[in-house]
């Protein structure tokens, strides 16, 4: 039974957005797209070498909405996401080597190897900081927006978080202070319909989750997460509001992740949900499916394509081999920075 | 609530003499702290439900508001896990946050923000973000508020890595440790005693800080260490005063800050007393009490003359009404009943008491 359908316009939902949009911008979303995809899959594809040591949360299925997102922010705007970094951190601009030796557990991990998989940052691109408790970052990209709104920033702050977020307390709260300060932030909610192996409908009553967000006296939009282009617009728009002091808005992106929620490999076949419903969001695949619109939009071929996949993989054999021959930690490292000067 | 005005009232303190400075109360010295903080710094800003009401954090930040604007001094939501965290990620942008609450207990709301978020990050990404940020509450005894509005938490923070705990006992240690808690770049929580806030004391003009992770001897004596923070270090010296009536020599060290721990003091005073009680306004399971007795054990034990004795909070919750509250909270007497059974503890090897 398939719970969670896809909703969508599928390819035909692009059409709207791309309108006016410079090929090269258009190029440059479906290659961050398809490089991540690439990273998550030699990662699953190594896991199970065990070098790296660290729990990992894929977001294979889920590229469009960081890609989208990422693609609305500048240098300076701050970033905070959750336990599923690897596709904000990256889309971002996050340093692939830095990830992979974090991956690796290795000293020169983007965290020093105290963070792992699910606190990667870069601060450098303003991949500002994630948290690996459910909403724990909503209120620290809230204080973060505070902070830039006292200090007169020109900087926005978008916080990914997911489906099962907006029932921590924690993220109602949040959306409460954002909205009555005005402050220079976006919630931007992934619902990708399951918590681990709950689904959205053991945990909620039927409603829409923008339509909750909307309560908090906020622009609240729902779009197609598998369409990056949606996520960029949206994003967009509310990175616009923000500038323009009007305050947070909120972003519900329908989305699936292909895989299990955490580990390697897909976990549909445990029953929690139906291998069908999964095959029906690969279907839509959010690269494949911006991939052909640029084929049919004539921006790109089967030999760009071939170019592209080939730089690619180059880059995350470099990477993986950096990785794996970074040093590891020492005792010493371990006592550094459990306090600042 | 007028017998618990009347309780704060009744509380006798030395007064001060104005030959050696300026006077200010307990609460003034605070409010002049934050001033100061303002003043100094214009990352620093306090918020904290109720900072710009007329009763103001018990007259702590008062006029403030109107001082600094509404903007860096502002009423809260009732949202205590989200405004910790909107605390610490202002820190980790360039603030300095103080967030102030009338009772520890609901601090306890945002122990998920405090205590797995404000003091990993700095450790968690490998100290590229500092968190300095400061959590401030006043415990309350006497107010027949119960077991959800009077709790000493100091002792479940203690064993958390990466914050500072701070206690202080006089109006110039007040000042002076807040202004240090707040220019620190750590997590901070500063805890206060509502029973010291009708006491006076010398309060140097300006700015100064009292450094953390520091004690201070209040009293030399030779026969036995009382020890402790907060109003504890009241009651310690009235303590000693009983004491000394009987010929016995209280030392008292008040730590100042729990953690860190000043363990040179702690363990230099026992080298000399050979005689530790250790004193809390929190439970003595787990807490201070404790950490200083597992201290002794572990690095003073050839000091030791006594066992170790605790006078804190039985394990047991705060009660509400009066007369069980004041069999509940220790006092000076009993205070000085422990550490006359230490000093008699030769004379009687059976076990104090």
């Amino acid at each position: 039974m398939i719970r969670y359908h896809y909703t969508g316009d599928g390819i035909g939902g692009f059409g709207r957005f791309a309108a006016g949009q410079p090929p090269a911008f258009l190029l440059g979303l479906h290659r961050s797209m398809l490089r991540i995809r690439r990273i998550e899959e030699e990662i699953e594809r190594r896991y199970h070498e065990d070098q790296m040591k660290t729990p990992i949360h894929l977001v294979i299925g889920q590229e469009a909405t960081s890609v989208g997102c990422c693609a609305a922010l500048g240098d300076t705007d701050l970033l905070y996401s959750s336990h599923r970094t690897h596709g904000t951190y990256l889309a971002k601009g996050g340093d692939l080597k830095a990830m992979l030796c974090e991956l690796h557990c290795r000293a020169n991990g983007c965290a020093g190897s105290r963070g792992g998989s699910m606190h990667l940052i870069d601060k450098g691109v303003g991949l500002a900081g994630t948290s690996a408790v459910v909403g724990g970052a909503v209120p620290i990209a809230t204080g973060a927006a505070l902070a830039a709104w006292m200090k007169q920033e020109d900087r926005v702050i978008v916080v990914f978080l997911g489906d099962a977020t907006t029932e921590e307390g924690v993220t109602s709260e949040s959306l409460n202070f954002a909205a009555l300060k005005r402050l220079p932030i976006v919630f931007f909610c992934e619902n990708n319909f399951y918590s681990v192996q709950s689904p959205l409908e053991t945990r909620q009553p039927p409603r829409e989750l923008h339509k909750w967000a909307a309560a908090h006296e906020m622009p609240a939009v729902l779009i197609d997460g598998v369409n990056v282009l949606a996520a960029f617009e949206a994003t967009r728009t509310a990175v616009a509001r923000a500038k323009a002091g009007e305050g947070p808005s909120f972003i519900e992106a329908r989305v699936y992740r292909f895989r299990a929620h955490a580990g390697a490999g897909d976990d549909s076949r445990t029953g929690y949900r139906d291998e069908a419903e999964r095959q029906q969001w690969e279907r839509v695949c959010p690269v494949r499916l911006f991939e052909a619109y640029l084929v049919e939009a004539g921006l790109l071929n089967a030999t760009a394509i071939d170019a592209l996949e080939h730089e690619i993989a180059e880059e995350i054999a470099d990477a993986f081999a950096y990785a794996l021959e970074s040093p590891n930690p020492t005792e010493a490292d371990l006592y550094r920075h459990v306090y600042a000067e | 609530m007028p017998w618990d005005e009347g309780l704060v009232a009744s509380l006798v303190y030395d007064r001060p003499d104005p030959s050696e400075g300026r006077i200010l109360s307990y609460v003034q010295a605070i409010n002049e702290a934050l001033v100061l903080a303002l003043e100094h710094d214009p990352s620093v800003f306090v918020m904290g439900q109720g900072v710009d009401d007329p009763s103001a954090m018990f007259g702590t930040t008062r006029g403030l508001q109107q001082r600094f604007g509404p903007a860096r001094v502002f009423d809260t939501p009732l949202s205590e896990e989200s405004m910790m965290g909107v605390a610490a990620g202002a820190a980790m942008n360039g603030m300095r946050p103080v967030y102030m609450h009338n009772r520890p207990d609901f601090v306890l709301l945002a122990a998920n923000q405090l205590i797995t978020h404000a003091s990993k990050v700095h450790f968690m990404d490998n100290g590229q973000t500092t968190v300095p940020m400061v959590v401030w509450a006043a415990i309350g005894r006497g107010w027949g508020s119960g077991a959800q509005h009077s709790q000493s938490i100091q002792g479940i923070l203690l064993g958390v890595p990466g914050l500072k705990i701070v206690m202080p006992s006089t109006p110039h240690d007040a000042k002076g440790l807040l202004l240090s808690a707040i220019l620190d770049n750590n997590p901070v929580c500063v805890f206060e005693h509502r029973w010291l806030m009708r006491k006076d004391g010398i309060v140097p003009e300006g700015f100064y800080r009292v450094p953390l992770g520091r004690g201070i001897c209040r009293r030399t004596g030779r026969d036995v260490t009382i020890v402790g923070a907060s109003h504890a270090i009241e009651l310690g010296m009235q303590a000693a005063l009983l004491l000394a009536a009987e010929g016995i020599e209280a030392e008292v060290i008040d730590l100042r800050t729990i953690k860190p721990l000043d363990e040179g003091i702690i363990l230099e005073s026992l080298k000399k007393t050979g005689r530790i009680v250790a004193v809390d306004t929190a439970w003595m399971k787990g807490g201070v009490c404790a950490e200083i007795g597992c201290l002794a054990a572990e690095k003073g034990y050839a000091d030791l003359k006594a066992p170790v004795a605790r006078v804190g909070l039985p394990d047991i919750p705060a009660p509400a009404g009066y007369t069980l509250e004041q069999i509940y909270y220790p006092d000076a007497a009993r205070i000085a009943s422990a550490a006359r059974a230490l000093v008699r503890w030769d004379a009687a090897p059976a076990g104090p008491g």
